[in-house]
């Protein structure tokens, strides 16, 4: 299976700062995603990588630059210039966004079946029987079992709304899929499932992913490319076991020398 | 022989950040070529830069100077400059790297993790399963642990799945990094016919083998590292 699948960029970032007043949040950021690429931001806490995962999903406006997309029909749209209702649909759809804390991309009052089967809904399903049975394919895929379909996620363990947060971003197949520290505040067997998990629905959908990570086992793992941020710039990018195993910057041979061997 | 690898001027040298910006010199005007079919092993003593050679090949080591030029059908690449997407690209279909150590992934069983890169180029998953567990087999793999992820395996085990999985696709280029090291006999034996057989297939192979017997049998020139040194041209 060939990594990239297509010779055009899916998402092309171009000087994107976001100041909060005078501080800097990130500041000279650009780069090109393509298909199938998962591009990994690492750094420490207010390196500015949570700040730039939310201005290129959407979440929060860049102060200047520019963030292009290319939608389903091929062209490159500036994601800023969209519509509410365009970038709104945009999110439901063909983006994903996987939050470290699964209760922010869950509704915790309502089914586990039923937080899979509403991104079906917003995308036009109706048949119930469908959904349901989408919903339940998706569980498995998971490995989520069919009889927690109707519970809802308060009941479940932190792994397994993690592993409910992933089926219920996936099930619309997007094309892009954001991840803040996905596996942050999970125990390291809970850890290792769901990187498993990941690695094999992300390489089975061919999906683009940008994951924020501290953890460069994690990075290393999952990603293809790695962008090492601090102070709101980014210092260091390249092949991911390029940065990894021959850092250039001090301050990712400062990272890189940090992790502990077990 | 068509030349499939070019190495043109490469210099590499590390530089220490935390040890006060202390530079490492590796090596300078590393200057050979290698041809299809064609085995060559790199001498020299430890910390000559023999590994450092074939991690900038294989884009793990960035290159510093010059040029690694790599042919690709009708296009060379030079990996010294090439876009990551290139790289892996490269990694994918043209170079592979059998090494000593093997990373492991949670949950992914022997025979997966060897089969990976075939299924990579587009092989039969199916296909992919049966060709590893022969490779598995001749390399004296037990089969009781080709279903078991190898993380809990031993240190020659694990070895062993990691060669049959550096073997197991077809790469025009291949670069061994210390294949045969703490094998026995007949394991090592294995590997010297692994080796001919890519060499019939018209792979080009960079070599790094301390063993000298296996050397002997596989190595058709020798380069020795030590003629690269950063020192000796300072």
């Amino acid at each position: 299976m060939n990594v990239f699948k297509a010779d055009d960029p899916l998402l092309q970032v171009h000087n994107v700062p976001r100041y909060y007043g005078d501080r800097i949040g990130c500041t000279d950021v650009s780069f090109d995603l393509w298909p199938g690429e998962v591009l990994a931001i690492v750094g420490e806490s207010g390196s500015g990588k949570t700040t730039l995962l939310n201005c290129l999903s959407t979440r929060l406006a860049p102060t200047a630059g520019a963030i292009e997309y290319r939608m389903r029909d091929g062209s490159m749209r500036n994601l800023y210039q969209l519509s509410e209702a365009a970038r709104r649909l945009l999110m439901r759809t063909d983006w994903g966004f996987v939050h470290q804390n699964a209760a922010d991309g869950l509704r915790m009052n309502v089914s586990a079946g039923a937080n899979v089967g509403e991104r079906l809904m917003a995308v036009g399903d109706r048949h119930y029987g469908k959904i349901r049975e989408t919903a339940d394919d998706w569980l498995g895929r998971v490995e989520i079992a069919s009889d927690r379909i109707d519970d809802d996620p308060r009941s479940f363990s932190g792994g397994m709304r993690q592993r409910l947060q992933i089926a219920r971003n996936l099930v619309t197949h997007p094309r892009l899929v954001f991840m803040d520290e996905p596996t942050g505040g999970l125990d390291v067997s809970v850890q290792a499932r769901l990187l498993d998990l990941l690695r094999r629905l992300v390489a089975d959908l061919g999906l683009s992913v940008v994951i924020v990570t501290h953890d460069l086992a994690v990075a290393r793992l999952l990603s293809h490319r790695i962008m090492v941020m601090r102070h709101g710039r980014v210092i260091e990018a390249g092949l991911t076991d390029q940065v990894l195993d021959d850092p250039r910057e001090p301050y990712s041979q400062l990272l890189v020398s940090s992790i502990l061997q077990v | 022989m068509p030349v499939r690898l070019y190495l043109n001027s490469v210099g590499k040298s590390f530089t220490m950040h935390l040890q006060g910006g202390t530079v490492i010199p590796v090596v300078e005007n590393v200057e050979f070529s290698v041809e299809a079919g064609e085995c060559v092993v790199l001498g020299g003593p430890s910390g000559a830069g023999k590994s450092s050679i074939l991690k900038m090949i294989y884009g793990n080591y960035r290159c510093d100077q010059g040029q690694i030029l790599v042919t690709v059908g009708d296009e060379i690449i030079n990996v010294a400059d090439a876009e990551p997407r290139q790289v892996l690209r490269l990694r994918d279909n043209t170079i592979g790297y059998v090494s000593q150590f093997l990373r492991t992934i949670p949950r992914v069983s022997a025979e997966e993790v060897v089969a990976e890169p075939l299924i990579a180029q587009g092989t039969s998953e199916a296909e992919g399963l049966d060709t590893a567990r022969s490779l598995l087999s001749r390399l004296n793999v037990p089969e009781r642990l080709w279903k078991l992820p190898p993380a809990t395996f031993s240190g020659g085990e694990q070895q062993r799945v990691n060669i049959a999985r550096g073997f197991i696709a077809h790469y025009p280029i291949l670069l061994l990094d210390e294949p045969t090291a703490s094998l026995d006999a007949a394991n090592r034996a294995v590997v010297v016919r692994l080796v001919e057989e890519k060499k019939a297939k018209g792979v080009a192979m960079v070599g790094i083998l301390h063993d000298e017997d296996v050397r002997q049998e596989i190595a058709d020139r020798i380069i020795d590292v030590t003629g690269f040194s950063a020192d000796v041209a300072a």
